[in-house]
């Protein structure tokens, strides 16, 4: 940086602080310490009260501080087969709708990447344009066509290739169709800025030394892709695990994802504590993916910089 | 490239497109159905606006529309304002004291489940109303700060990476004419970033305005957000008035994008041709 700008900066110290410690307070404030409170409610003991646990730390009538950690939330998680299920459910349906959301989405980015660039615009416009829309009411539009007496259903009675309606709606089926649609943007986006910086010249060289299309793109478009197709899956699992509105609307009441679990532990039983092992168990899941994703963000930062 | 490779691609991107747009299609085409019998086509009193009618007469959804609008764009103003600072703190000022922790804070809520920011916040506010009695009640207040707590980090990512591909050349040269530092960040600084600020802004008001599952654990018993009308009206099954609802709305951010994007390419347009003008007149007009 040149000396001017430093100075100027070094100037502004107290201004400066401000800038970047009004944002830090309000984060420290409204994220890290929520999560701090979650963490201590996971490990008390539900009472009926209000708010409905037990306090970990508290002075004995000997005047002793006394600290309870009260792990019987977790092993409860660990015990009772719903929490698994649903664990493993909502982990099955994120993972199968990336992939599904990464074969549609792939060949989506690339042929846009490949696009003339005045027609790139409109078609990134047309991805990214359901996005600005509600999210609620495009669920909503997909139970319009999956109902039993849906648009679907009508459609293939009146063609007589059905008999009956097919059972669409409240089904694994439905989850899938939802998450898939509903994130397919997340996937598209990073992958095709990925795909639209790779130099053409590239595939022409391995085309002229005689590599088929599709040898070109195992070898060349593909491994040169990695990061972008890291990008979109962490986008589309990490927010599908621990999705609440589309399972709720759409899936099966015999089959939950977790994010039902925990909001219904919470509303439904008040089991405040529970509620809170079921965030942080998913938390920790998660953290796996979300790391891989942070570390990407980093590099693609520095990379542009 | 093969012809059938050349087909491909336009194909499965076709293909897309309707996965993306049929829906909506055909929900704005059924908002105009007459029968009460969503997906039944009545096409003797058909097509008609009586639910847009009656959507105009439903002051439950008016109010939460009214209300989801003033969140919306109160969060929009306090996340663009918090999230630019970050941004710019992030960038500009180097190493300091605590950047780390700002980083990782500011991409956490890019990442987390919905509903994990949703449940740990609301903990927060009973843990706050037991120790400081503030906020005595959830509602308002409550849904619009958390909001901000999740938009500003998109802010923050939207300035970052604006502030990147920053020639910073100009400033220099208003500082070196003798501006103060506070001019310049007002009179050039600022100006270069706009951009960034509205979409940012405009991101903001639309993660707010569609949000039922964070404002879902905040609110009280008494704001319900237009979002949150919805999800209760759809979750008791389909009504016709939500599709009249879903048409306007789609409408809407349709028209807004579509001229956005006619605006952009008519200054790209202007810019292009103001510089072809240039480096045909060496000379200098």
């Amino acid at each position: 940086m040149r000396p001017r700008l430093l100075e100027w900066l070094r100037q502004g110290a107290s201004g400066r602080s401000a800038v970047s410690a009004l944002p830090l307070l309000w984060l420290v404030l409204f994220f890290l310490a929520p999560f701090l409170i979650v963490l201590k409610i996971s490990f008390s003991e539900a009472r009926l009260a209000m708010p409905p646990y037990a306090a970990l730390v508290e002075w004995t009538h000997e005047r002793v501080l006394a600290i309870q950690l009260h792990l019987a939330n977790y092993h409860f998680l660990f015990t009772d087969p719903l929490y698994g299920n649903s664990f493993l459910y909502s982990l099955r349906v994120a993972a199968l709708s990336t992939l599904a959301c990464l074969l549609l989405g792939y060949p989506m980015a690339l042929a846009i990447a490949r696009a003339s660039p005045a027609r790139r615009n409109l078609l990134l416009m047309l991805v990214i344009l359901p996005f600005w829309t509600s999210f609620l009411l495009r669920v909503y539009a997909w139970i319009g066509l999956l109902k039993d007496d849906g648009v679907i259903n009508n459609l293939l009675l009146a063609l007589h290739l059905i008999d009956a309606p097919i059972a669409m709606v409240n089904t694994s089926f439905a989850v899938y169709i939802g998450i898939v649609y509903s994130y397919l943007p997340f996937m598209v986006l990073p992958l095709y800025s990925n795909l639209e910086k790779h130099d053409a010249s590239l595939l022409e060289a391995a085309a002229d030394l005689g590599a088929p299309p599709w040898k070109a793109f195992l070898r060349v478009t593909w491994p040169l892709s990695i990061p972008g197709v890291v990008a979109g899956a962490m986008l589309v699992f990490i927010p599908a695990v621990g999705e609440f509105v589309i399972p709720s609307l759409m899936g099966s009441a015999n089959q939950l994802m977790i994010g039902r679990v925990l909001s219904d532990e919470f509303f439904e039983n008040r089991d405040w504590p529970v509620a809170s092992a079921v965030a942080i168990v998913v938390l920790i899941v998660l953290l796996g993916p979300i790391v891989i994703f942070q570390r990407y963000r980093s590099r693609e930062l520095a990379g542009a910089a | 490239m093969s012809a059938r490779r050349v087909l491909l691609l336009p194909t499965i991107l076709a293909f897309g497109f309707a996965f993306l747009y049929l829906p909506i299609l055909s929900m704005i085409v059924f908002s105009f159905n007459a029968s009460r019998l969503v997906t039944v086509w009545d096409a003797a009193h058909s097509p008609t606006l009586k639910w847009y009618g009656e959507l105009f007469h439903n002051q439950q959804i008016i109010d939460a529309a009214v209300l989801s609008l003033k969140i919306a764009a109160m969060n929009a103003t306090g996340a663009t304002i918090l999230g630019t600072m970050a941004g710019f703190a992030l960038v500009r000022f180097g190493r300091f004291r605590g950047r780390a922790l700002l980083a990782a804070l500011t991409t956490a809520p890019l990442v987390l489940p919905e509903i994990i920011t949703g449940l740990s916040l609301l903990l927060l506010f009973v843990a706050m109303e037991q120790l400081l009695g503030w906020p005595s009640s959830r509602g308002v207040t409550t849904i619009t700060l958390a909001h901000i707590s999740f938009s500003l980090s998109y802010v923050a990512v939207i300035v970052q990476s604006r502030l990147i591909g920053f020639d910073q050349s100009l400033e220099e040269a208003a500082l070196d004419l003798g501006a103060r530092p506070a001019k310049v960040f007002a009179r050039i600084t600022l100006p270069l970033i706009a951009p960034a600020l509205l979409s940012g802004w405009l991101l903001s008001f639309t993660l707010s305005w569609d949000d039922v599952v964070i404002s879902q654990f905040v609110a009280g018993p008494g704001a319900s957000t237009l979002p949150m009308v919805i999800f209760s009206k759809v979750r008791l099954g389909v009504s016709p008035d939500v599709n009249a609802l879903a048409t306007l709305m789609v409408s809407i951010v349709a028209v807004g994008a579509v001229s956005a994007a006619l605006l952009l390419q008519r200054r790209e347009r202007r810019r292009e041709r103001d510089l072809r003008l240039a480096l045909a007149d060496p000379g200098g007009g």
